[in-house]
């Protein structure tokens, strides 16, 4: 594994074209990466912080002093001109274009400096607090809970009712089976949004609205996944299956104890596109969800930007903890996409 | 008292027949083998019996109780598959297990039963196992094991060993047979190849194009075939077929030979045409008699096979004892040993033997 990560063209150094290859591919962890850095990076920053202009990288905070006869901890600046000039001062409030300010050993006295001399004392922090906010000022446990419930209910009921029908459709003979198989691999055509409205009616007629299981029931049957799965079962011989009727196996054991363990990497896949779907989606939980205490942390995500105002800091951080589940899903998941088909125990 | 009973037994797909009319008796406790060329329908035939194939017309009994309603379990039977089909997944000791926790055995039957099972065929080191780390001959013990541990009343091979190297199928050969002499059962075995026919069979079954060409014990089939299909598939080199006619009692073959014919022995009309077979070792070089030129020799030490054409073109095989000095290229004589001749019609292929009623 490792001589074939570091293979390269030139015997001994590297040829120009190695060179290329490592370029590119730094472009493309670039690419794929710096997104994501940058999302969790500013995640960490101050509302103040992310206001500021020209950006920068690090997530920086300004120093804060608890002084007596102020409730509030003030920010800290270093003049830079005039009498106080080389000295940490603490502002008790700004006006217009004059910032009053306070020496930390004489809280009482107020000075007046302009702001153009005065510069913020900074240190590289990371503002948590934006995270505890979170819990604190939303209820973002019960987001969570709701795209937990969600995913993992909907995946599991999309695996059940996908392998089945893959299940049917690739080891039994019946008539009009090919029909069937073209009319599940036909709806892949059908874009969501043209069954938007019939669906709504329906779901709604179903008294779904603003469940999860709303959420969840309609999009439970995937035509990919009947056919992912179909085709890998299609690759497990008959004759396990003849086998296990000899072994007097009901046709439902056959199912669940010989086709789905077979089955595991395809169902795998099914499992990680499944629970991405439905972690990310957002169309169809905005319309049958109306009701905040129901949203999913998508929906969430949507109303931290208002009309007027967006709350950064918060929609940042909440967009870093989204992220993280899935991806440690992905990461844990991901080495059963690449598993190979699973040895049939034939010749 | 038959154990396994077919009675115009029939399968079509559509109106494709594939089995066309089996009438078959098999009694308890023997090794009955189904033999024949690809395609002639004899693993089809076992499917229906194990009923995993459902029945098209005809009747399955199984120690005289119709069967053809039963699913596969409720038969009785247990099969070995030619991919041996152990489930991947499960250990060897899961695979053997598995049918018999469909049946709800109680545990301690279930291991004592694996411990026999396991024991008797050698595989009590590789019960916990899977089926991918085990060697060609290690999965098909696990899966003639997966059928033993269910104490079947009747067994069902299909060409077990047609996944094996030579070697190994000579010794798995071997060891069927005295499993079958240990336990008893009956046993029904499909293959292609007449050799392991030959060798394991107690009643051979030659199919062809889904009809039953002959049933009956191995030497009787190879001394008394009852047509042209059974006496070319049975024996091996095969045998020399001759055209000819009968000629005052005699057959005049297209050579121009004249073979005289044992009397009694055939019904022949004169002038019939037929076809005259006589198996490679009841041909022996002689001082005069039918041409053959050689066109190569095969030397095997104990035995040799001389193989070539008679004069007017049939091949022809002759097996000399010992080591013979003939060079291809030469042009012998060969005497007929006409006791070992068979006579065929030669418009319906079956014998003329008056013993034989086909």
């Amino acid at each position: 594994m490792a001589s074939f990560l570091t293979r390269t063209r030139g015997k001994g150094r590297l040829h120009w074209t190695d060179w290329a290859s490592y370029a590119y591919l730094l472009l493309g962890v670039f690419i794929m990466f710096a997104p994501v850095l940058w999302l969790v990076v500013s995640s960490f920053k101050t509302e103040a912080e992310l206001q500021h202009y020209p950006p920068r990288l690090l997530p920086y905070i300004q120093k804060t002093i608890t002084l007596p006869g102020h409730d509030e901890p003030l920010p800290v600046f270093k003049v830079t001109r005039g009498e106080l000039a080389g000295q940490e001062v603490a502002q008790v409030r700004r006006i217009g274009l004059v910032s009053q300010v306070v020496r930390p050993e004489d809280p009482q006295t107020i000075v007046k400096v302009s702001i153009s001399d005065r510069a913020p004392v900074e240190r590289v922090a990371l503002a948590t607090t934006n995270y505890s906010k979170l819990f604190a000022r939303f209820n973002f446990p019960r987001f969570f809970w709701n795209s937990l419930f969600i995913t993992v209910v909907a995946t599991a009921i999309t695996l059940l009712v996908n392998a089945m029908a893959a299940f049917a459709l690739s080891k039994y003979e019946f008539r009009g089976r090919g029909t069937v198989m073209a009319l599940v691999i036909g709806t892949l055509m059908i874009p969501q949004t043209v069954v938007l409205v019939p669906l709504f009616l329906v779901v709604r007629e179903f008294g779904m609205i603003n469940s999860l299981w709303g959420v969840i029931i309609p999009g439970a049957a995937t035509p990919t996944g009947v056919f992912l799965l179909r085709q890998y079962m299609l690759t497990i011989p008959d004759e396990i299956l003849d086998a296990a009727r000899m072994d007097n196996a009901s046709e439902w054991k056959i199912f669940w104890r010989i086709i789905l363990p077979l089955s595991a990497p395809a169902l795998a896949v099914l499992a990680i596109l499944s629970i991405m779907w439905r972690w990310n989606d957002f169309l169809w939980p905005l319309i049958a969800l109306s009701r905040s205490e129901n949203y999913t942390l998508q929906l969430a995500l949507n109303s931290f930007q208002g009309e007027f105002t967006t709350d950064w800091a918060s929609l940042l951080a909440m967009t870093v903890l989204t992220l993280a589940p899935i991806a440690a899903v992905f990461a844990f998941l991901q080495k059963y996409i690449a598993t190979g088909i699973a040895s049939t125990g034939g010749k | 008292m038959a154990d396994l009973e077919l009675r115009g037994v029939r399968k079509a797909y559509g109106a494709f027949d594939v089995i066309k009319g089996v009438d078959l008796s098999i009694a308890e406790g023997e090794f009955c083998v189904f033999v024949g060329p690809s395609g002639c329908g004899k693993s089809t035939l076992l499917r229906m019996i194990s009923g995993l194939e459902p029945i098209t017309g005809g009747e399955v009994r199984i120690g005289g109780e119709v069967v053809n309603h039963l699913g596969p379990a409720e038969r009785g039977l247990a099969m070995v598959f030619q991919s041996y089909a152990l489930y991947p997944h499960m250990t060897v000791r899961q695979n053997l297990s598995f049918g018999l926790e469909n049946m709800r055995a109680p545990k301690a039957e279930i291991e004592a039963r694996i411990t026999t099972a396991a024991q008797m065929l050698q595989i009590e080191k590789l019960l916990d196992r899977r089926p991918k780390d085990l060697s060609g001959g290690q999965r098909q013990r696990v899966a003639i094991g997966r059928a033993v541990v269910r104490e079947p009343r009747v067994f069902l091979f299909d060409e077990p060993l047609s996944n094996l190297d030579a070697e190994l199928r000579v010794e798995m050969r071997g060891e069927i047979s005295r499993l079958h002499r240990r336990i008893g059962n009956t046993m029904i075995y499909v293959t292609h190849d007449q050799v392991e026919a030959m060798t394991m069979a107690d009643k051979i079954a030659v199919l062809r194009d889904g009809q039953l060409e002959q049933f009956g014990r191995p030497l009787d089939l190879y001394n008394a075939p009852a047509n042209l299909f059974v006496a070319g598939f049975i024996g091996s080199p095969r045998m020399n077929f001759f055209p000819g006619r009968i000629d005052r009692g005699a057959v005049r073959l297209a050579t121009g030979d004249v073979v005289a014919l044992p009397a009694l022995r055939f019904e022949a009309d004169e002038g019939k045409e037929v076809t005259l077979g006589i198996r490679p070792n009841g041909l022996r070089p002689a001082d005069s008699g039918l041409r053959l030129t050689v066109a190569s020799v095969e030397r095997l030490g104990g035995e040799s096979y001389l193989y070539g054409n008679a004069p007017d073109g049939t091949p022809v095989t002759v097996h000399c004892a010992g080591q013979t000095t003939v060079e291809p290229g030469a042009d012998i004589p060969l005497a007929l040993d006409t006791g070992e001749v068979h006579l065929f019609s030669a418009k319906s292929g079956r014998s003329l033997r008056k013993d034989i009623r086909s």
